[in-house]
């Protein structure tokens, strides 16, 4: 028996086992990004800055956004919505803040991951300006106030009548590169 | 009545007996959406038994009655078209009867509007907080504290004592009945699942990421339930209690726990953490000590270890630590920012400044430490 | 086990036997051999895993802490599944067809006979690396076998060896998948048909296909994982924008056909033993092979129904929920083949078929209790409970660990070329069947009255069943005992068995002389041409 058309064969599965490798490593991550980007999956909201709606679609309807906070176990802050609820009418932008303050001692670098439930209301909603975007640098106790922007989409299914808006603060490890900012 | 089927409706009735006892089945739950569930489930549980007695039974007819020894002799088919697309058609045709129910109850679980309402619950390594929406107020749930400490390896504590083992906590979740009540589900640090059998509710609690599902209670009672996804060493150990107030039971209980306005605005992220009178005066060594013997317990000993002996490579020692027998700053920095990368969480918003100071002075002068020193809760104070 | 019977066939240009001296075992290049090999090395990890499993119901025998700490309990659970997944079923499928594939098919030996031996190799090493993780500082691991992060990211730095060793698996597996392909493809006697092969070949080609498929998705996935704790990269966190929800896609996404590679040759073995004891040809054999190939596409295609908790879209939920319970029209398929393979037959009940009987009824109740699962709004009820551990331990344990006896008994008369002891193979039978029994069919009702699983204490409403499920556990391990006997004593000695072995038996390996020869059809076969 000759081993030619064995290595052949051979290789040609070992090619599709690295093509394989390749997909769960490489196109994966990104593929399921994408995914969630489009469908809402995993209720994240816009991960950057969306342009202001014309304001020629209002809806004849009001919602309510609730804001929420979490502090991630990583992280010895102090971080809460200025309001707990707002009335919002679909089409319109409105603007809230959060407020953010270091409890530690030390400098550290903050990063707040939002998150909307029901999830199926997460591609609706759609930020205009907000802290989530980029990394914030925290001197030691220092405390600051972060602006939210957002409108929501006036073709939001009718069977929703609440969005809750969560974001979840973390301690990202990293050291603040940049503190005059602050 | 033959004997064969006889013998078939004492098993059913038996089975059916069998099926309300609550120690070999599923609860029927006390909510809308439990009581179809039950149902649900009873209702494949009954399919699935009639194909296993179908399949079964033609089975050991073949076994009893097409065997060597009682002089069978085999036939020599191989192949019939007929019979395959009928078994194959068949159980499509179940599955489809059995989805449409199902499809329906789905529906009604992910419809969480016109809630009146809404407890956000966060997992902790290994509690949960509750907090209100709408009330603002908010608190942990762990386990009881007598539980805790039984459950310890070698003890020597009588579990048998409680009633209620493993399923106690110090504060349960008080709902009122006749509500629909929305949950929001995160975790604060690893993934946990909140999970009341008799409200049929169960949701991961996910880092970063917020889930929701209802409930809407029909009977006052305590319900008891458990975390249901793998969160660490101590998974087993963090329990969930609802207890379902009559409405105005509720709004009492409500009205009486709801924190101040001005509170929730200056202090800092959580009501445990409200200053108290207590913080501003000297406290002395013993007391310190004492008082953070417990506080130790329920927070630090699940990784640091009862003895403060912490378990190698995985939770550091207390005992003879460096930071523990070092200086106040980074002792009190590690305990009250935590540690980014570790399990070693931030104990800010979950003790008061008297505990915080109290767990801290007890890890420098016990658990063979003796640094001698005391760190006062005014010192905790002076950071938030 | 195949003893030094020099072949008494015609030599060109091979050895005539078997290397004196251990590094024969070493250095062979010979199906049989490394076929022998994997089997015993999966023997030694049956037992070592049982004692895993072993540790964690002596604990569980009553309410309270006795025994463990609660970290060390974790690190049984995910050590035990690793074990039996990768350590136990896996090596013993491919031992098996390592022995069986090329007599099957009327080929000499495997395509690619020196990757056979490296892919033997590497495993004893991969496992050597994962058990010493328990002896490291830390611990081994203690997120369960599924490796969720978070929380699998929490472990100590003896992390990263957990995650080679998965690799070196990993390896092995898909090397061991590309010559069994190979040898599949290539070495079939001339003139045999694919739709001619024994179903054993035909569904160890599908899992050959379904390992190359998914074991690199998982090696993707654990490499993550891997830089994730250190590295500095946020995959699955979600301060960095990651998100622990793909991590569980993309294992299930691995795990779910993973399900199926532990079962697929099963149904292959099932599929030799039962038309061999009932005289009778199996019953729908293009069927079977269709139903085995929409299974393993179907698996493709259902994973997210691991993950009904965590918060999916009501679309992908009912999608999910309708692939998942398509599965079981295939799988349905299959048992009614069986049992009209058995209809009208001429049965009789030597060991290998009572497994193989013992496979049919108990992984049936599996698949019925897989059933029940599919129902959304019912998993969400059962998810994470003992139930789910009842239904998995169903379909492996009287599953996939079921068909590795039957079939184990069913050859040893050819691998050994001596009868084994009938007696004590159906001592073996009844005392597993029932302490299995015992030991799982408990959990069904724990599960459903409560009782999540992976926790090392309970309520006391749990403690009757969990006493008698330790009991049975016991039963079971030490009855596994009897196993090693049978084979010791048909290793050594016993009734010379015959050529064809069994009365009904049908295939090229029952035409090759008892004890196998070191090496067979060098001149292939002739019927098929």
């Amino acid at each position: 028996m000759k081993t030619g058309p064995h290595m052949l064969l051979a290789g040609k599965l070992t090619m599709l086992s690295l093509a394989m490798f390749a997909f769960g490593y490489v196109v994966m991550p990104p593929l399921y990004n994408i995914i969630c980007d489009i469908t809402g999956l995993n209720g994240r909201t816009n991960s950057a800055a969306v342009a202001a709606p014309d304001g020629t679609v209002i809806s004849d309807r009001t919602i309510t956004v609730e804001f929420v906070s979490v502090i991630n176990s990583s992280a010895a802050w102090s971080f809460k919505p200025v309001v707990q609820t707002m009335e919002v009418v679909p089409g319109k932008t409105y603007t809230t803040n959060y407020i953010a303050k270091n409890l530690s001692s030390g400098p550290a670098v903050g990063q707040a991951v939002p998150s909307v439930a029901p999830s199926s209301a997460a591609k609706y909603f759609n930020k205009i300006e907000c802290f989530c975007f980029t990394k914030q640098e925290f001197a030691g106790r220092a405390e600051k106030e972060m602006p939210l922007i957002f409108f929501v989409e006036p073709d939001l299914p009718r069977s929703i009548d609440t969005i809750t808006l969560s974001y979840t603060y973390f301690n990202t490890g990293e050291e603040p590169e940049n503190l005059s900012d602050s | 009545m033959s004997l064969i089927s006889r013998v078939f409706l004492v098993a059913i009735l038996s089975l059916t007996g069998l099926a309300a006892r609550a120690d070999i089945n599923m609860p029927v739950g006390v909510t809308p959406i439990s009581k179809e569930v039950f149902g649900l489930h009873m209702l494949i549980f009954w399919i699935c038994c009639v194909i296993g007695v179908l399949v079964f039974g033609v089975m050991f007819y073949s076994m009893f009655k097409h065997r060597k020894s009682k002089g069978a002799v085999a036939a020599d088919f191989h192949e019939s078209t007929v019979v395959e697309i009928i078994w194959t058609a068949v159980p499509l045709v179940i599955l489809i009867a059995m989805a449409i129910p199902a499809a329906k109850t789905l529906i009604a679980m992910e419809d969480t509007s016109d809630a009146e309402v809404t407890v956000k619950i966060t997992g902790y390594q290994w509690k949960w907080h509750y907090e209100y929406l709408d009330s603002g107020i908010n608190y942990y749930s762990s386990l009881d504290a007598e539980h805790n400490a039984a459950r310890q390896v070698g003890s020597g504590i009588d579990v048998g004592q409680f009633e209620n083992y493993l399923k106690e906590v110090d504060n349960p979740l008080v709902l009122p009945v006749g509500k629909k009540v929305r949950f929001l589900h995160t975790s604060a640090d690893v993934i946990h699942s909140w999970w009341v059998p008799d409200l049929a509710v169960k949701k991961d609690a996910i880092p970063g990421f917020i889930n929701e599902n209802w409930a809407l209670i029909e009977e006052p009672g305590t319900y008891r339930g458990k975390c249901t996804e793998l969160c660490g060493r101590d998974h087993g150990f963090m329990p969930v209690v609802v207890e379902a107030l009559p409405a105005d039971e509720y709004d009492a209980w409500v009205a009486e726990n709801a924190p101040v306005e001005e509170v929730q605005v200056t202090e800092s992220a959580s009501a445990t953490a409200v200053a108290s009178v207590d913080d501003d005066r000297e406290w002395n060594m013993e007391e310190l000590v004492a008082a953070g013997e417990g506080v130790y317990v329920t927070h630090c000993a699940s990784c640091h270890q009862a003895d403060g002996a912490g378990l190698a490579g995985a939770f550091p020692a207390i005992t003879g630590s460096a930071i523990a027998t070092g200086d106040h700053a980074a002792h009190i920095d590690i305990v009250y920012a935590g540690k980014t990368g570790t399990a070693m969480a931030a104990f800010a918003d979950r003790l008061s400044n008297s505990d915080m100071a109290a767990v801290l002075t007890y890890q420098r002068n016990a658990l063979g430490n003796s640094v001698g020193d005391v760190i006062q809760p005014s010192a905790i104070k002076a950071l938030r | 086990m195949s003893t030094a019977a020099a072949g008494h066939h015609d030599h060109d240009d091979h050895d005539h036997g078997p290397a004196k001296g251990w590094t024969r075992w070493l250095y062979t290049t010979n199906h049989k051999d490394i076929g022998t090999l994997y089997l015993l090395f999966a023997l030694v990890m049956f037992f070592i895993g049982g004692g895993m499993a072993l540790i964690i119901r002596a604990e569980l025998f009553q309410p309270g802490l006795q025994l463990v700490d609660p970290l060390f309990f974790n690190s049984m659970t995910t050590m035990h599944a690793l074990v039996m997944i990768f350590g136990v079923v896996m090596p013993a499928f491919v031992g098996l067809a390592n022995w069986m594939i090329p007599m099957m098919i009327g080929g000499p030996d495997m395509a690619l006979p020196r990757l056979n031996n490296w892919s033997f190799w590497i495993m004893p090493f991969a496992f050597l690396l994962l058990l010493s993780t328990l002896f490291m500082e830390g611990g081994g691991p203690a997120g369960g076998w599924t490796l969720y992060a978070p929380l699998s990211l929490q472990g100590g730095n003896s992390f990263a060896f957990v995650i080679f060793s998965i690799h070196f698996m990993g390896i092995s597996s898909v090397m061991g998948s590309i010559n069994i392909v190979a040898t599949i493809f290539n070495m079939r006697a001339p003139g045999m048909s694919l739709m001619q092969m024994p179903l054993f070949v035909w569904t160890w080609l599908i899992t050959a296909y379904l390992l190359i498929a998914v074991i690199p998705v998982l090696a993707g996935a654990v490499t993550m994982l891997l830089t994730d704790r250190f590295f500095g990269t946020s995959f699955f966190n979600a301060a960095g924008g990651g998100d622990p929800v793909m991590y569980q896609h993309i294992f299930w996404f691995f795990g779910h056909p993973e399900v199926y590679i532990l079962i697929l040759p099963a149904f292959g073995i099932i599929s030799s033993i039962i038309p061999t004891f009932a005289r009778k040809p199996l019953f729908g054999y293009a069927s079977m092979v269709y139903a085995t190939a929409s299974i393993a596409f179907l698996s493709f295609i259902v994973w997210a129904h691991h993950m009904f908790t965590v918060g999916m879209p009501l679309a992908g939920e009912m999608f999910f929920m309708f692939a998942t319970m398509m599965i079981s029209v295939p799988t349905g398929v299959k048992v009614f083949n069986w049992i009209a393979t058995m209809w009208r037959g001429s049965m009789t009940f030597e060991t290998p078929m009572l497994f193989a009987i013992g496979f049919l009824v108990m992984f049936t109740i599996g698949g019925l209790s897989g059933l029940m699962l599919a129902i959304t709004p019912a998993d969400i009820q059962y998810h994470d409970t003992y139930f789910v551990v009842a239904h998995f331990h169903y379909v492996l344990v009287p599953g996939a660990i079921y068909s590795i006896m039957a079939a184990t008994y069913y050859w040893m008369p050819k691998w050994t070329g001596n009868m084994y002891d009938e007696k004590w193979g159906k001592i073996h039978f009844w005392v597993s069947t029932v302490f299995l029994n015992v030991l799982f069919f408990p959990m069904h009702f724990v599960g459903l009255a409560g009782m999540p699983r992976r926790i090392p204490d309970y309520n006391l409403q749990f403690a009757d069943w969990n006493a008698v499920a330790t009991i049975g556990a016991f039963g079971f391990g030490f009855s596994q005992l009897i196993f090693v006997w049978v084979i010791y004593k048909c290793i050594k000695g016993g009734e010379k068995a015959t050529d064809e072995v069994w009365e009904g038996a049908d295939g090229l390996e029952w035409t090759v002389p008892s004890p196998a020869p070191y090496h067979t059809f060098e001149k292939p076969p002739a019927q098929y041409s």
